[in-house]
């Protein structure tokens, strides 16, 4: 009915009918390529997850292959999978040390950074954000000679200390993963929260200090409320990263045998996929994680939703 | 979000975006910061570049030794430099592969960048300024593609890729990447407040098509967030190491990421190639934070975009 009711619309305005067109022909490059690169993706992994090959053993070479419908067979295998289900404990445990770690890092260097005392703030926020653009795995590779004891100067100068930390044992290996991670992104998250702060008004500043507020005060009680909405957005997309690590332990199990080929959900898919050729289980993991990201992401917001509203 | 912001259109009076207003100068107001503070504070980020920056020293350094030096030396100054040899021994390994693997990054960062730009440009602008049937529930469906971990794409793609024989080819890598979700919901919010109604009107009296208005006009209204999101993109695929990985297994499709690991991997039976992955990730790393650094302002001046509603 309503379809009807507006082709009568149409046909009275040529004008709303040329931006009709408009509107498809500007809308239909991204939704055909969202369809073909995100949602067929995502919904072939969600079918191939529901079959699994069936090898027949009285056949050798040459076949013996067929694929079966297996339910929710991959799913229940991945948890009842001991190492799979210890790569999600171990990226929820990462994620949730290494989440308020790099925001805090992130806020109290952005608040550095705009606050009256610093000076040289473009020199410093140059160098904080230089490391974002070395990409995760030369970054992985940088900080892995760094670790490698033969070659690392921290370790040379820790040792001056009487320290001989093992970045690469089995206690320290995620956490040194986490630093390659912070290193690379944190700089990043500092220039999303001081563009947020430079776009406080100075009168507010202004008037506050007048009242009387001192620096800690400002940046407690002003700045921090209203960089609010940048602090949201870095910690979505941190959540979001963290949860998809993958190319630092690829890169890092070159020199550390406690990289095990399960060690993140992501490299556990990946290694089911390409090392045993079994994509019907991979894609189920794969599954696994991107559901589980997304419902973090979309507790988060949740929230700060409602926490919002309170205050 | 974004209808709040629709109806606080600019009058035709103020057509400039809604800018939050400028501070007059750079100098920030020194008044109740004492020098103890100051000092404190400047050695709190003193301390913070020291971490920032000492492993891309180290790095410059290391790739300016030989094999024996690289491994015999302390790590963070110089013993018998011979930069221009490492450079040499890189550039020339394997028939010039390294060059090779700096372009088709630069092919794929490049392209993928621009392809993504104008598509997420046209939904964008299409999203915040005509309105239809069903409009919310696309971009509901964008909002759900920001949320979506790209490494969970990479296996399902490499099995179509596989299927329709697109592996190992440079579109498998491009494609996939003219998709940002987040480009669009940037150029979305961007458009609505920076391309007032009004222009609009007055180009369609003037007799301008609908789709020569978005190339002629709003696409040029919408240029800070055009440069945003085109370099989201670059940095995004250039760092990106999982499609490629899945899609590409000959060398001479590789971006440089790829196939400096791949260096790195054989350096156990080579030693000879740890001077050269070093070397190569110095070259990458400085051609990257050189790019990065001279485009910052365009950052700083979009970055706000996602995050201001």
């Amino acid at each position: 009915m309503q379809a009807s009711a507006s082709t009568q619309h149409v046909r009275r305005h040529p004008a709303a009918r040329s931006r009709r067109r408009a509107a498809v022909i500007l809308l239909v490059p991204f939704f055909a390529m969202f369809v073909g690169f995100f949602v067929a993706p995502i919904g072939y992994a969600v079918y191939q997850s529901l079959f699994r090959v069936h090898l027949s053993e009285t056949l050798g070479i040459g076949g013996g292959q067929t694929t079966v419908f297996a339910g929710l067979q991959n799913y229940t295998r991945s948890f009842a999978d001991a190492r799979f289900v210890a790569s999600v404990g171990r990226i929820v445990l990462f994620a949730v040390v290494e989440v308020p770690v790099m925001i805090f890092f992130a806020v109290i260097l952005g608040l550095l950074l705009d606050s009256a005392s610093a000076r040289w703030p473009g020199f410093f926020r140059s160098a904080f954000f230089a490391p974002y653009g070395v990409p995760g795995v030369i970054a992985s590779l940088m900080w892995g000679f760094l670790y490698l004891p033969s070659l690392s100067p921290v370790v040379d100068i820790l040792g001056w200390f009487g320290l001989h930390p093992d970045f690469l044992g089995s206690g320290l290996t995620l956490w040194s993963i986490a630093n390659i991670v912070t290193w690379s992104f944190a700089g990043y998250n500092v220039l999303v929260v001081t563009a947020q702060l430079k776009s406080i008004s100075p009168d507010l500043i202004e008037s506050a200090t007048i009242d009387g507020a001192g620096q800690w005060k400002i940046a407690r009680y002003v700045k921090l409320p209203l960089a609010r909405p940048a602090i949201i957005l870095a910690t979505v997309f941190t959540i979001i990263g963290s949860l998809q690590l993958f190319a630092e332990p690829l890169v890092l199990q070159l020199i550390d045998n406690h990289v095990s080929p399960t060690y993140t959900p992501n490299l556990s898919a990946y290694n089911e996929a390409f090392q045993y050729n079994d994509y019907n289980y991979a894609a189920a993991q794969s599954v696994i994680v991107a559901v589980l990201a997304m419902i973090l992401s979309f507790a988060f917001l949740k929230f700060t939703q409602r926490n919002g509203s309170d205050a | 979000m974004t209808e709040t912001r629709e109806r606080t259109l600019p009058t035709p009076g103020e057509v400039k975006p809604t800018q939050p207003t400028r501070r007059p100068a750079r100098r920030r107001v020194t008044r109740g910061s004492s020098i103890g503070s100051q000092v404190g504070t400047i050695s709190a980020l003193f301390i913070a570049t020291l971490y920032f920056v000492t492993p891309i020293y180290w790095l410059l350094v290391s790739a300016t030794k030989g094999t024996g030096t690289l491994f015999n030396s302390f790590g963070l100054w110089f013993k018998d430099p011979q930069l221009g040899q490492n450079l040499r021994d890189t550039f020339n390994y394997s028939g010039h592969i390294f060059l090779r693997w700096l372009a088709n990054s630069l092919i794929y960062a490049v392209g993928g960048a621009i392809g993504a730009t104008l598509i997420a440009a046209a939904a964008g602008y299409a999203l915040a300024k005509y309105t239809f049937r069903g409009r919310e529930a696309l971009f509901s469906c964008v909002l759900a593609g920001v949320m979506l971990p790209s490494t969970a794409l990479a296996l399902p793609l490499y099995l179509m890729a596989s299927k329709v024989g697109m592996l190992d080819t440079y579109w498998a890598v491009l494609l996939p990447n003219f998709v940002s979700p987040f480009g669009v919901y940037l150029m979305r919010v961007y458009a609505a407040s920076a391309v007032p109604d009004e222009i609009l009107a007055a180009a369609r009296i003037d007799g301008a098509g609908e789709i020569r208005i978005f190339f002629s006009v709003a696409l040029r209204l919408m240029t800070p967030a055009v440069v945003t999101v085109s370099l989201f993109q670059f940095v995004a695929i250039w760092n990106n190491y999982f499609l490629p990985l899945v899609m590409l297994t000959h060398e001479s499709l590789f971006p440089s990421s790829l196939g400096l690991v791949l260096w790195d991997s054989q350096a156990d039976r080579a030693p000879g190639l740890y001077v050269l992955t070093v070397t190569g990730t110095a070259v990458s790393v400085v051609i990257l934070i050189a790019a990065i650094l001279s485009l910052q302002r365009f950052w700083r001046s979009g970055l706000t975009l996602g995050a201001l509603k």
